[in-house]
């Protein structure tokens, strides 16, 4: 067998114009990407050979959506979320949110300890969680601090990925928390359990014992292959619905025990400061939440006529049951189709048809959960919380739409 | 919690016959499964069977004393390395001590390069750790965003600093400190927030006693899940 060259993108390209020898080739511009030069293709893809295959697949030369990162260690880098479709975000896209970078570690080295309160303290492999009974689950993790800025000190030009970008949805392989728990005999008296990640901050995050007898895992897989680095490989904790920061990547030990550490990322970061001068500490699941991808900013609506609005919309504490568009900024609201099936602690995408007549229009939507809670305007957050509230976001959000049809954010719900 | 029916001792061991099937978890707690062959009913099976796993029902989750004899006894040695987490009531804390001056000997030299000589921080990567604002008094933190959520203004628990130091830190060689250094700069950092004096000590007894200003302004979670208040409605 050869090995194919590899080529890069611009080769590849270069390669097909050199094969159409000089002729007119037709480039569009890629949004947002400007150092890149328009990708050349040629102008009757039927008269030539295309590229051949590939050990590894790529993007369209056309579609180049990117996650925006911080760049330092302890940063974040978030979704694209306007660029995608469906509920599935490509594990490539997946946000990032690290206290002490991404750890480099070695699968057949990486063991994941559960000890404390158990009646036998047992070493897992990586290799021996993979032979328990897995299951394959569908889930969103969302960090806890997303659309912080949004919410705080919004502006016109916000994108979709900056409002939202820090929730993200893979399907993820793994096992029970409980086969775990009953492996080593979790006792009775064990209420709260530590988790704690192998990277350099050894992330720790206590847990109520309730939460693995209720749907936590041990997951490997993301999206049909293992997990990628940022997303904890070889081995994470995911606690579906419950805030990003408890879903500890790297996860190397369980310690079982009957309260919980206070450590630092339940006390002094992911608790939300109240107007009574308190501050919740524990607040676990995230409450409904929805936004509309598109249209949003930098869009600019082409053409009068019909538009479908669409988004995502996902609840921690179970199924969406219903989401409401509104075009003229809560007025009038209209319920919007589900395109996929609600599923537990997993985003819905939605969608509503609109004809825009060519008048100003503020467009939003307001998501419901099965269990009836439903998500609240900015205002209404503000007089629960206090603009200084830290963590879970949630307000409904919106996007104005311009007579020239531009689209920029709207926050004031 | 709800009260569930354990259907658990059956599930594990049709999962273990059903070997390579999908979706095992759910499709055993629905009913036995009848033959290998028999493709898992998995529209018919949503995920909310999984809720079968809670436990609260019976004492040790589901299905307790059921195993698959997978993974291998912990070495003590293996957890002990591992084990380093102290708990609000500092029953884990190690031997050892440090004073505030040796702290700030320690600070200078190993901390101050990111946070500052003074603890102002250089947000967002190093975060601000020192400065007790009059303001926060009234724990004004939720109409305030600007006010700093420093360790004296803040912080709940003593122990969560040493806890913190001595696994993360110090930022270039993160888990490098003794553990007489990590009392040290614990009693620096508390003694420049004003929680303890400038002349103290700190050991295992004296962290345990330091209670934070703000301890009892922490409650757990009060939300409503189920619907929001009126005013929330758009």
């Amino acid at each position: 067998m050869t090995t194919p060259p590899k080529l890069t993108r611009r080769e590849m390209l270069a390669g097909t114009a050199g094969l159409v020898g000089g002729a007119m080739l037709t480039g569009l511009p890629l949004e947002g990407q400007a150092p890149e030069p328009a990708p050349a293709v040629p102008p009757d893809a039927t008269k030539l050979q295309g590229a051949p295959t590939a050990p590894l697949g790529a993007r369209s030369p056309f579609e180049a959506p990117t996650r925006a990162p911080s760049g330092a260690t302890t940063g974040s880098s978030l979704t694209p979320l306007q660029d995608l479709s469906g509920t599935i975000t490509p594990s490539d896209l997946h946000f990032e949110r690290h206290h002490a970078g991404i750890p480099a570690l070695d699968p057949a080295r990486h063991t994941l300890t559960i000890h404390g309160l158990v009646d036998r303290p047992l070493t897992f492999t990586v290799d021996d969680i993979r032979r328990f009974p897995q299951v394959v689950r569908t889930h969103f993790v969302e960090c806890a601090g997303n659309g912080r800025a949004a919410f705080r000190a919004p502006k016109p030009e916000m994108t979709a990925q900056q409002v939202a970008g820090m929730l993200s949805t893979s399907e993820y392989t793994g096992v029970p928390l409980a086969t775990l728990f009953r492996e080593v005999g979790v006792r009775p008296e064990a209420s709260w359990f530590l988790a704690e990640g192998g990277d350099a901050c050894v992330m720790t995050r206590s847990v109520p014992v309730a939460k693995a007898w209720d749907d936590a895992l041990i997951v490997w897989a993301q999206n049909g292959e293992p997990l990628r680095p940022a997303q904890g490989y070889p081995l994470r904790l995911l606690l579906p619905g419950w805030e990003g920061n408890i879903n500890v990547k790297w996860v190397r030990r369980l310690e079982l025990g009957t309260r919980p550490w206070m450590t630092r990322w339940e006390t002094s970061k992911y608790t939300d400061p109240m107007p009574d001068g308190t501050a919740r500490q524990f607040t676990f699941e995230l409450d409904a939440k929805s936004v509309i991808t598109s249209p949003s900013h930098p869009d600019t609506l082409a053409r009068k006529g019909w538009h479908a609005i669409s988004g995502l919309a996902w609840s921690g504490r179970g199924r969406i049951a219903r989401v409401e568009v509104s075009t003229d900024r809560g007025a009038t609201w209209h319920d919007a189709e589900f395109l996929s099936r609600p599923e537990p602690k997993s985003p819905v995408r939605f969608q509503y048809l609109w004809e825009w007549t060519g008048r100003e229009a503020t467009l939003l939507s307001r998501a419901t959960d099965e269990a009836g809670f439903v998500q609240p305007t900015r205002t209404a957050l503000i007089a629960e919380r206090g603009l200084g509230t830290d963590y879970h976001f949630n307000p409904v959000l919106g996007w104005q739409v311009a007579r020239s049809g531009q689209v920029t954010f709207f926050a004031e719900t | 919690m709800r009260a569930r029916t354990n259907l658990n001792t059956r599930t594990t061991l049709a999962c273990l016959a059903l070997a390579g099937a999908a979706a095992c978890g759910d499709a055993a707690a629905n009913g036995p499964a009848t033959s290998a062959s028999t493709p898992a009913a998995a529209p018919a099976v949503g995920p909310a069977a999984f809720t079968d796993y809670d436990g609260a029902a019976v004492a040790g989750g589901p299905g307790a004393g059921k195993r698959f004899g997978i993974g291998s006894a912990a070495a003590r040695t293996a957890i002990a390395a591992m084990d380093r987490d102290v708990g609000p009531d500092g029953a884990e804390l190690p031997p050892g001590r440090g004073t505030v001056a040796e702290g700030r000997t320690l600070y200078t030299a190993q901390c101050a390069a990111c946070h500052g000589l003074n603890g102002e921080g250089n947000e967002p990567t190093y975060p601000r750790l020192l400065g007790r604002v009059a303001d926060a008094e009234g724990f004004k933190f939720a109409s305030d965003p600007k006010l700093p959520h420093t360790i004296g203004n803040y912080w709940p628990h003593a122990t969560t600093l040493f806890d913190y130091i001595r696994r993360a830190m110090p930022h270039p060689q993160p888990g490098s400190l003794s553990d007489d250094q990590v009392y040290a700069l614990t009693a620096y950092l508390l003694a420049q927030d004003d929680v303890i004096a400038d002349d103290a000590t700190l050991d295992a007894a004296a962290l345990r006693a330091v209670k934070m200003p703000y301890a009892d302004r922490f409650r757990p979670d009060d939300r409503k899940p189920t619907a929001a208040p009126a005013a929330a409605r758009p």
